[in-house]
């Protein structure tokens, strides 16, 4: 429990830190500091009383990449960080809110299974639908409600771990057999969301689920059969996809040939233009962003993001972007730390899918711990080249509302299990 | 379900783990290739966070270059600013937003940037890098004399054309004004190259982007009488006294090449010595010799002197050229002696064509009994503490003549200017050695002019190449005044 209060101070000192660095050092920094201690104690609190055996780990790493965070959106943006703040008191309230509903049997979730799955559905198909749907960068994966804007797809992606964990507990013995009737459900609920995923172009979020869905039927069914099969599955769309959505094809090059020697036809401006100065242009200047870092990068608010007149030069930094501004202002050391705290929660929430007594608990863990560990890697191996880019948010680290709200609800839900998990093994 | 998941745990670690690796690969392994890539829109601003080093007069009284602060969101960037606008303007050169950097700001880039390699200069750029101080740059302070720069410069005017001083002794440069030049504020402006054609001069285009000191090339004309005699006297095959008797003219391939002047009554002196002969730059003369000689004799010598290599400074290599006989714009050296023309050679003509830094290096290498000094524009590179980065120590290039071979051309040369073509570059009270050069353009009635010289001829202090575009006078009459009152400034200096 000590670990509570070491991870409170990193993470304030972490915050304090970095707005000191500021060059302007003003009250209203320092109190983003101070609301922010304020919170996670609540917090804490919340969840000594609601879930006293839960995994120490969680809530001080959770709360150290906000902070980490919420510091460098600010010093990106004080407006955003503002707003990110409030996201954050919401996902917190959520949190709070989860957890005390919840603190009998989070397992009466199972029973409303079939809710989660048509509504995680629903959720998706929500942007698509007319009035209220909102196309922003060349995504349909909106929601408009007055001036609240609203990315459904987060929140979906937590419906669908659920559903998953519920049915495949249920079903887990006969799809091991292979009974194909059983996969029907499965099958429909799943297929209907990668569709509205590929119909509304959110690739990164359809390559997520899909990594979820496998691994959570792998996990279930210990059948690597299902997975050789999904996996080629994938392969198939993939090639599919390349072939037909212009789209993908264009993501599928600027991943191969970011640079190019001659121009080519740019489709922004119907010039011909040098690829690096047109469709890769936010992955080639990310890439100058992380190696100007270099080892030790170049000092929190000393990173450079805006021309000389002031002008961004890298679009999306602080949402899907985040990590290339870390790694230019913390160096190699600061954002491999970083990366080291994501596993850390990763492995924290491995473990609890292993000390968990029943299968919808070991899937609902793996399935959340999972798609946390898969999100991060869709977002940064983009961003690094090591797969081709898509849009999508770095858990608890970028700016985003539903992104905030659903790790929140993803972070509660694991310290649920992890307590009940620990309260049947009498530890604490 | 317990093996399975430890199974995907460690597909869960291994892509958190490629993620590391992905960026040790960015960051240490492909860092500095993507830092120089064209479009690194981040480097174009980040280098502006570096507060570049200053460029400096060697006494740290005139400033050619240096930083006006800006805060641009809360970020300090330092942009650059050249006090001294027009002066020295080709050879400092100018560092802008968009990374186009010319002079002395290119080459000269790591060091400015504090980049370079040297231990101090690393250690003291990351212990800044790491307490989050701006990193500073080293400053560079050049050899030039303000004082002479600034007269060479005016009385250039708006003439296009070039003055290049060297000090015989050590190579440092003295002078290096191309005119016309322009303000090197100009650069970072909107407009930089429509603003700078607009620049008025004798000559058009009137380029003044280009270092006429070291990277124009101009036919030498008389002015390389100067290599030929001393290729004559080093070889032995000539003394000053040598006796010619010059009708006029020079045969050659059967055909009659005349003095200079109108070729319906050529300048006839008779019998005369070979000294007599560069004092009135009498061409049938040099047309003889150089047909003894032969060309590639004459070519060697002039390699000596430096020509066929670039002259070598600390200014980027593509904004020097290298002197010598060119041939469908390419440098060129025969193979044997009979495709050259050694009679026109040897008087300047024939495809040669030379810097104004490779003629001052030659009145140097005179001046200097025949040792040609290496020239150079930096004379110390400081950190901005003040403690000794790098200094240059003069360095001989080459020997090009004897000591002897040296006296006697030092004598010749003077005798230019006190009874020659050279007269008007005469110092009261200060021996002037000098050769004329006047070369022909095509355009009858156009020069380009020249004139050679150091001074004080028993013990040089500065060398100096003039060459001035588009004139209708002489050497003796156009570029011979400019040289002296750029060497008076130059010999005034403590």
């Amino acid at each position: 429990m000590t670990l509570i209060g070491v991870g409170a101070l990193t993470a304030v000192g972490f915050a304090s830190v970095y707005i000191a660095r500021q060059s302007v050092i003003s009250a209203a920094s320092l109190s983003y500091a101070g609301v922010f201690l304020g919170l996670y104690l609540l917090a804490h609190l919340v969840a000594r009383a609601t879930v006293p055996r839960a995994d120490p780990y969680l809530l001080p790493i959770a709360g150290l990449l906000t902070a980490v965070g919420i510091t460098e959106i600010y010093r990106l943006d004080p407006t955003d960080a503002f707003r990110q703040g409030l996201w954050v008191v919401i996902g917190v309230a959520l949190f709070a809110l989860t957890l005390f509903f919840l603190r009998g049997d989070y397992r009466r979730l199972e029973n409303y299974r079939y809710l989660f799955g048509v509504g995680a559905l629903f959720l998706l198909a929500l942007p698509a639908l007319p009035g209220i749907g909102a196309t922003i960068n060349g995504a349909r994966l909106w929601v408009k409600l007055g001036p609240l804007q609203f990315q459904p797809g987060e929140i979906a992606k937590i419906c669908l771990i659920i559903f998953l964990a519920g049915y495949l507990r249920q079903k887990r013995e006969v799809l091991a057999q292979g009974r194909l009737k059983d996969f029907g459900p499965l099958l429909v609920i799943w297929g209907g969301a990668m569709l509205v995923l590929v119909e509304t172009k959110d690739l990164g979020s359809a390559l997520l689920f899909f990594g979820i869905f496998l691994v959570m039927l792998y996990v279930a069914t210990s059948r690597l059969l299902f997975v050789g099969i999904g996996a080629g599955l994938f392969l198939a769309g993939a090639v599919v996809a390349y072939e037909t959505v212009s789209r993908v094809r264009e993501r599928v090059t600027i991943w191969l040939h970011p640079w190019t020697e001659q121009t080519v036809y740019c489709a922004t401006n119907g010039r011909m233009e040098l690829r690096q100065n047109c469709a890769s242009y936010q992955l080639t200047k990310s890439l100058y962003s992380i190696a100007n870092g270099g080892y030790t990068g170049t000092g929190p608010g000393k990173g450079t993001f805006s021309t000389t007149g002031g002008d961004a030069l890298i679009p999306f930094l602080n949402t899907d972007f985040i990590y290339s501004a870390l790694a230019q202002e913390l160096g190699l050391i600061g954002v491999s730390a970083l990366v080291l705290v994501f596993m850390l929660f990763v492995m924290r929430g491995f473990r609890i899918s292993l000390l968990a007594s029943d299968g919808f608990s070991k899937l609902l863990a793996v399935g959340l711990t999972f798609g946390f560990a898969l999100q991060t890697f869709i977002i940064v191996g983009g961003i690094l080249r090591i797969i081709p880019l898509t849009g999508i948010t770095l858990p608890f680290v970028s700016y985003g509302g539903s992104s905030v709200v659903a790790n929140f609800l993803m972070l509660a839900l694991l310290m649920l299990v992890s307590n009940r998990a620990n309260a049947l093994r009498g530890i604490e | 379900m317990n093996r399975g998941i430890t199974r995907v745990a460690t597909v869960a670690l291994v892509l958190l783990v490629a993620l590391i690796v992905g960026t040790t690969y960015w960051q240490v392994w492909a860092s500095s290739s993507l830092a120089a890539k064209q479009d690194n829109a981040i480097q174009r601003v980040a280098q502006f966070t570096v507060r570049r080093g200053k460029i400096e007069g060697s006494a740290g009284k005139t400033i050619y270059a240096t930083n006006l602060r800006r805060k641009v969101k809360g970020q300090t960037l330092y942009f650059r600013k050249y006090p001294n606008r027009g002066m020295l303007a080709q050879t400092v050169g100018y560092s802008t937003q968009e990374r186009s950097r010319t002079g002395l700001e290119s080459s000269l880039n790591d060091y400015l940037t504090g980049t370079n390699s040297n231990l101090n200069t690393v250690l003291k750029t990351n212990l800044d890098r790491l307490q989050g101080i701006t990193v500073t740059g080293n400053n560079v302070f050049l050899t030039p004399d303000p004082r002479g720069q600034r007269i060479a410069q005016g009385a250039l005017g708006t003439q296009c054309g070039a003055v290049f001083a060297l000090e015989p002794s050590t190579g440092k440069v003295l002078v290096a004004a191309s005119s016309p030049t322009f303000d090197l504020n100009l650069a970072d402006k909107p407009n930089f190259l429509p603003n700078v054609s607009k620049i008025h001069a004798n000559c058009r285009p009137a380029s003044p982007l280009v270092n006429r000191g070291t990277n124009a090339l101009f036919p030498p004309g008389s002015s390389f009488k100067v290599v030929t005699a001393a290729a004559a006297l080093d070889s032995g095959l000539y003394t000053p006294e040598s006796s010619f008797y010059d009708p006029g003219y020079c045969v050659e391939y059967g055909k009659r090449v005349r003095n200079a002047g109108d070729p319906e009554s050529p300048e006839q002196f008779g019998t005369l010595t070979f000294s007599q002969a560069l004092e009135h730059s009498v061409n049938s003369v040099f047309c003889k010799v150089g047909i003894r000689l032969g060309a590639k004799r004459i070519l060697d010598y002039s390699k000596r002197f430096g020509f066929y290599s670039l002259p070598p400074l600390e200014t980027p290599e593509n904004e020097r050229i290298a002197s010598g006989l060119y041939s469908k714009g390419q440098l060129y050296y025969p193979s044997n002696n009979s495709q050259v023309d050694p009679g026109r050679l040897a008087f300047g003509q024939e495809r040669m064509i030379v810097t104004p830094i490779q003629m001052a290096m030659v009145a140097a290498g005179i001046a200097n009994r025949g040792v040609v000094m290496r020239p150079y524009v930096v004379d110390r590179i400081e950190q901005p503490n003040g403690s000794l980065v790098t200094r240059t120590t003069p360095k001989m290039l080459s020997r090009a003549i004897k000591p002897q071979t040296a006296h006697e051309l030092n004598l010749m040369m003077q005798s230019v200017v006190t009874g020659g073509t050279g007269t008007a570059a005469q110092i009261p009270g200060v021996s002037v050695a000098g050769k004329t050069g006047t070369a022909e353009t095509g355009n009858s009635g156009i020069n380009t002019t020249w004139f050679i010289a150091f001074a004080p001829a028993d013990h040089p202090r500065v060398a100096i190449a003039v060459v001035l575009q588009n004139q209708t006078g002489f050497g003796g009459t156009t570029a011979a005044p400019i040289a002296k009152t750029v060497m008076e400034a130059l010999l005034e200096r403590p």
